[in-house]
């Protein structure tokens, strides 16, 4: 099978769609194509990868740990929003995973530079 | 060109499933090829034949099934988020223990790896839905 450059663009925060989860799978499943993998977390989705989420009290599962396990499935190359942590007061320890952080013009290149990008 | 079509919201409350179909019909009629129409999210209420809108609205899973049976469309409905929402095939209403199924015709219901297999073979991706 052709490998493409595949771009997960995530930006929504963890919980009030079903988006965050449905990105989780979605990576999971995609990496047994054996495609080019890339992560982008940009504006509420950074929260997605905030350390400490507790769900308890909402009733919705909290599926933060994914992302961790991501390294296993050889899920890499994790991008954030250099201007999007700012405007949020997150830093690199605060996240659950090592994320390379990039401008937002630099993230129009990567857009440019994958084959496909799933959005959501 | 090669598409893949991804429909992400339900019929009727947003107008991303007519824009999808519009779509769909649109690149058939130019002569382009859709190797496939992958239904996501909320997007899997499109395949349900239950649907039952007033006679002077469209059907707009009727449509669908139509346009499959007119050009051999591959109408695939992504599994995870079908049984979420109560969309069944016979074998699964079975499997399942349930007393109903409603999958309309022209329509299968697949996992992820369709889509991804899908656009690792088209041209392009073409996303309906915000």
């Amino acid at each position: 099978m052709k490998i493409k450059k595949c771009l997960y663009v995530n930006r929504r925060a963890p919980y009030g769609t079903s988006y965050a989860l449905e990105a989780i799978d979605m990576v999971l499943i995609g990496s047994v194509f054996d495609q080019d993998i890339s992560l982008l977390f940009i504006d509420d989705g950074l929260f997605q990868l905030k350390k400490g989420q507790d769900t308890a009290d909402v009733e919705i599962k909290n599926h933060s740990p994914a992302y961790r396990a991501f390294e296993m499935y050889d899920v890499e190359k994790i991008y954030v929003s250099k201007e999007a942590m700012a405007a949020r007061g997150l830093k690199r320890a605060d996240l659950l995973v090592d994320v390379e952080q990039l401008s937002d013009n630099r993230i129009k290149e990567l857009m440019d530079e994958h084959d496909v990008i799933f959005s959501f | 060109m090669k598409f893949v079509i991804q429909v992400n919201e339900g019929p009727y409350q947003h107008q991303t499933a007519d824009s999808a179909y519009q779509f769909t019909r649109a690149a058939l009629a130019r002569g382009h090829e859709v190797l496939r129409v992958f239904f996501y999210h909320d997007g899997v209420n499109n395949g349900t034949r239950l649907t039952s809108p007033p006679q002077d609205d469209r059907d707009i899973v009727g449509r669908w099934s139509a346009l499959a049976a007119e050009h051999g469309l591959d109408l695939v409905i992504c599994v995870a988020a079908a049984y979420r929402r109560g969309i069944l095939d016979e074998s699964e209403m079975k499997r399942l223990g349930k007393d109903a199924h409603n999958l309309a015709p022209g329509f299968r219901i697949s996992g992820l790896g369709q889509l991804i297999e899908g656009v690792v073979l088209a041209d392009r991706l073409v996303v309906f839905g915000d």
